[in-house]
C-alpha cells in the first residue's frame, strides 16, 4: 500500500477542535515541498487557507496559495450545478432544472444530497484527466473532512445512495465514488487527535468504524499539540518542595512548572493509549506555543509530519 | 461578574450550547453536579459523553431516559448530596422514531415511515436531526415535570447555529411548499409513479434514475401525513427554548477562533430572542504577573533550584504568560462584545477530567464568586 502522500486522495479527519483544519493545510504543505502539486479542500466554508496565506476568500475556485499548494472552499450548491452541467451537457437544460421549483426542493430536502455532491467534487479534482473546464491535475488532493460523528456518515454517503438508488446513473455514480474513495491505493485517512481522554477515544473508535464499516485506508494518525518534556519527575519534586517558599512571580512560575510536568505526563500516558489502540504508528507534532498560527508555524509542523 | 449560581436563579431549564472540543459536555455534567448537590433534582441531557466520564456517572447507551447516578459515588468523593443528579445519553434515531411514533396518522403511515428505505438509511444524517432531537428529548422530560431542573449539553457541530436553525430547517422540511406537491393527487408522486411528462421530471430521471425518485417520492408521501403534528411540536419547542425560566450558556475555549464563534452566537441569540445567561470560558491560562522584569524569574530562583532549572522554569513560564495574555486580551474583546452579559473563567486544569471528583473541581470556579475564583485560579488561596 503506498504512502499517504502517495495517494490521489486524502482525508483528514477527527473531533472537533482538535486542530483539523491546521493539520490538513501542513500536510498540504508537507506534500507540496517534496514537489507535488497539491490542493487542500476546505467543505463548510471555513475559510482557513485564506485566512492563514492572507488570500482573501478563496470560494469555489482553485487558488494557488503557496508554492505547489492550492486551495478551494467547496459550496455544494456550486457543486451540483457543475455536476448538472457535467451530466446534462446542455447548459440551457442545466438552468431550466436548477430554476425549477420541484427540482430545488428536491435538492434541498433530499437527505445528504449536499455530502454526495461535496464527495463528488473531490473525486472530480482527483482525476486525472478532469473534465472541467480548465481543470488542472494535481498530484494529491486533500480534503479537511467534517468533524468525527459527521464524519464516518459523509464518507458513507456514496454508498447509501448507491444502495437507495439501485439502479440508474445516480447508482453508478455513487458506486463509482464509493470504489475510489475505499481503494487502498488511491485514497487514505489521516487521523486528528489531542492527548486527550475524549479526542483519544472518538480516534480508536474513528480507525474502527473507517476500516470496518466504510472500508477506507487509515494510514497515518496524529497527536496533535503535544507539549514537550520539560521536566523530569525529580524536578518536578524539587519544585514541589520549594513551591511554599516562593511568592509572587516566582511562585506563579513555579507552579507553571508543575502545571507543565503534570500536564505533560497526562498528554503522555493519553499518548501511550492511542499507540495501544489505533494500528497505524501514532507521530506526534508539537504544541505551538505561539497566540496566532502563521505561515511559518505551519511549515514547522509540516515538517514534524 | 456573578458566579453560574446567580445566573441561573429562578431558572428551571439551562442549554449549553457552542462549537466542538471546548468542554461542553464536561461543563453541561459539571454544572447539573453542582446543581444537584446544592438541592433539587437535576436532569442532564447529554449527546456524547466522554467513556470514563459516562462510566463513572453510570451512564448506559441506547436507554434514551434519564437513569439516577449513584448518590454513593457522591458520598465516596466527599460531597455532601442533597438532591438528585440523573443523567442520560441521547439516541438520536431512537427519539426520531418515538416521535414519527406518536405523530404518524396511523399505524399504516407509521410503519411506511419506519421502513422506508431513505427514512432507515438517513434519518440520522438529515439535516439538523441530532440537533432537534435533542431539543425534543429536552421538551418531552420538561413535559413530565418529574424534574426541577434541566441541563441540555447540545450535539458537537461545526458551528453552535446548526442548533439554533435545527427546528427551523426540520419544520421546513417537513411542511415545506414542495411537500404539497407529493400530497395532491395530481402532483409530483403521481408523476412519478405515473406517465411524467413534465420536462422537469425528464430531466430529473436522466439523471438519478427512476428508483431514486420513486423512493424519494414515497419518504416525503408519507412524511407528509405528520405535518400538522410535527407542526404544533416544533412551537411548543421553541416557546421553550425562549421562555425566561430558560437560559441559554455558551461555552468556549478562550483561543481566537472559539471566541469569534461565540460573540457571533450571542449575537445570533439575542436576534432570536433567546434568553442568554452568560459565557463559560474553558481552559483559560490565568494571567499572574503582568510587569515582569527580564531575568527576575531566574534570580529568585537560582539559589533554591540552580541555574539550569531556575532557566527552564522562567522559559516555560514566559510560555506561559504569552498563553494567558492572549486569553486575557481574547476574554476581554468577549466581555466587550457583550456588553452587560456575564463571563465566566474556568482555568485550565492540570488533570483531564473524567470523573465526579473532577466535575466537582470544576464547580468550585462555576460556584464561586470572581474573586474567590480569582483566588483560587492564581493559587493564593487554593
Amino acid at each position: 500500500m503506498p504512502d499517504l502522500l502517495d495517494k490521489r486522495l486524502a482525508f483528514v479527519t477527527g473531533k472537533g477542535g482538535v486542530g483539523k483544519s491546521t493539520c490538513a493545510i501542513a500536510l498540504g504543505l508537507a506534500a507540496a515541498a517534496e514537489g507535488k502539486r497539491t490542493i487542500v479542500c476546505e467543505v463548510a466554508s471555513q475559510e482557513n487557507a485564506s485566512r492563514v496565506f492572507k488570500k482573501g476568500q478563496v470560494g469555489f475556485n482553485e487558488v494557488e496559495v503557496a508554492e505547489n499548494l492550492w486551495a478551494i472552499s467547496i459550496d455544494p450548491d456550486e457543486s451540483l450545478r457543475e455536476y448538472l452541467l457535467l451530466q446534462l451537457k446542455v447548459r440551457a437544460m442545466r438552468d431550466l432544472l436548477v430554476r425549477s421549483r420541484v427540482f430545488n426542493y428536491l435538492a434541498a430536502a433530499t437527505p445528504g444530497l449536499k455530502e454526495l455532491v461535496t464527495i463528488g467534487k473531490i473525486w472530480e479534482l482527483a482525476q486525472t484527466d478532469r473534465k472541467v473546464k480548465k481543470g488542472r491535475t494535481y498530484d494529491l488532493v486533500i480534503v479537511d473532512a467534517p468533524a468525527t460523528g459527521h464524519g464516518v456518515g459523509f464518507l458513507q454517503t456514496p454508498r447509501t445512495f448507491a444502495a437507495i438508488a439501485r439502479m440508474g446513473p445516480m447508482h453508478s455514480q455513487a458506486t463509482a465514488l464509493d470504489r475510489f474513495i475505499t481503494d487502498h491505493e488511491l485514497t487514505g485517512v489521516a487521523i486528528i487527535a489531542i492527548p486527550e481522554e475524549m479526542p483519544v477515544n472518538e480516534s480508536a473508535s474513528l480507525e474502527e468504524q473507517l476500516t470496518k464499516e466504510v472500508g477506507i485506508a487509515v494510514d497515518r494518525v496524529y497527536m496533535n499539540a503535544m507539549y514537550p518534556e520539560r521536566f523530569s519527575s525529580d524536578e518536578a519534586s524539587k519544585l514541589e518542595r520549594v513551591l511554599e517558599l516562593t511568592e509572587g512571580p516566582s511562585h506563579a512560575a513555579v507552579r507553571a512548572a508543575l502545571s507543565q510536568f503534570r500536564r505533560s505526563r497526562t498528554q503522555r500516558e493519553q499518548l501511550k493509549r492511542l499507540t495501544k489502540e489505533v494500528s497505524p504508528p501514532v507521530k506526534t507534532l508539537p504544541f505551538i506555543f505561539q497566540p496566532r498560527l502563521d505561515v511559518s508555524a505551519l511549515r514547522r509542523l509540516a515538517e514534524a509530519m | 461578574m456573578p458566579s453560574v449560581a446567580e445566573i441561573l436563579e429562578d431558572r428551571r431549564v439551562c442549554i449549553c450550547a457552542g462549537s466542538g472540543g471546548v468542554g461542553k459536555t464536561t461543563t453541561s455534567a459539571a454544572l447539573a453536579a453542582g446543581l444537584a448537590a446544592r438541592g433539587g433534582k437535576v436532569a442532564v441531557l447529554t449527546i456524547d459523553p466522554a467513556k470514563r466520564l459516562a462510566d463513572s456517572l453510570g451512564l448506559r447507551e441506547l436507554e434514551n431516559e434519564p437513569r439516577q447516578v449513584d448518590p454513593k459515588l457522591f458520598a465516596k468523593a466527599g460531597i455532601e448530596m442533597r438532591g438528585e443528579l440523573w443523567a442520560m445519553m441521547l439516541d438520536a434515531k431512537a427519539t426520531f422514531d418515538e416521535l414519527v411514533r406518536k405523530h404518524a396518522p396511523d399505524a399504516e403511515t407509521r410503519d411506511r415511515i419506519l421502513e422506508n428505505r431513505i427514512y432507515r438509511q438517513i434519518s440520522n444524517a438529515l439535516a439538523g436531526s441530532q440537533e432537534y432531537m435533542a431539543m425534543e428529548k429536552l421538551f418531552e422530560i420538561h413535559q413530565s415535570g418529574e424534574f426541577d431542573f434541566l441541563v441540555l449539553d447540545t450535539p458537537p457541530s461545526r458551528n453552535a447555529l446548526d442548533f439554533l436553525d435545527a427546528p427551523k430547517r426540520l419544520t421546513q422540511f417537513i411542511e415545506g411548499r414542495g411537500m404539497q406537491m407529493f400530497m395532491k393527487p395530481t402532483g409530483f408522486a403521481t408523476k412519478v409513479v405515473g406517465r411524467g411528462s413534465s420536462m422537469v421530471f425528464g430531466v430529473l430521471k436522466r439523471i438519478t434514475g427512476l428508483d431514486l425518485l420513486s423512493d424519494l417520492s414515497e419518504f416525503f408521501t408519507a412524511m407528509s401525513g405528520m405535518v400538522d403534528g410535527f407542526r404544533e411540536r416544533a412551537k411548543r419547542v421553541n416557546e421553550l427554548l425562549g421562555d425566561p425560566a430558560t437560559a441559554f450558556l455558551i461555552v468556549c475555549g478562550p483561543q481566537g477562533e472559539p471566541i469569534e464563534e461565540a460573540v457571533y452566537f450571542h449575537r445570533k441569540l439575542v436576534e432570536a430572542k433567546l434568553p442568554v445567561g452568560g459565557v463559560i470560558v474553558n481552559k483559560v491560562h490565568y494571567e499572574t504577573e503582568e510587569d515582569l522584569a527580564e531575568g527576575q524569574v531566574t534570580d529568585e530562583l537560582e539559589e533554591m533550584l540552580g541555574g539550569d532549572l531556575a532557566e527552564r522554569v522562567a522559559s516555560n513560564f514566559a510560555d506561559y504568560q504569552a498563553l494567558a495574555q492572549r486569553d486575557a486580551r481574547n476574554v476581554e474583546h468577549l466581555a466587550g462584545e457583550l456588553k452587560a452579559e456575564r463571563v465566566i473563567r474556568v482555568p485550565y486544569l492540570d488533570e483531564d477530567v473524567h470523573d465526579i471528583g473532577g466535575l466537582l473541581q470544576i464547580d468550585r470556579y462555576l460556584f464561586a464568586t470572581a474573586a474567590e475564583r480569582e483566588a483560587m485560579a492564581t493559587g493564593q488561596a487554593a
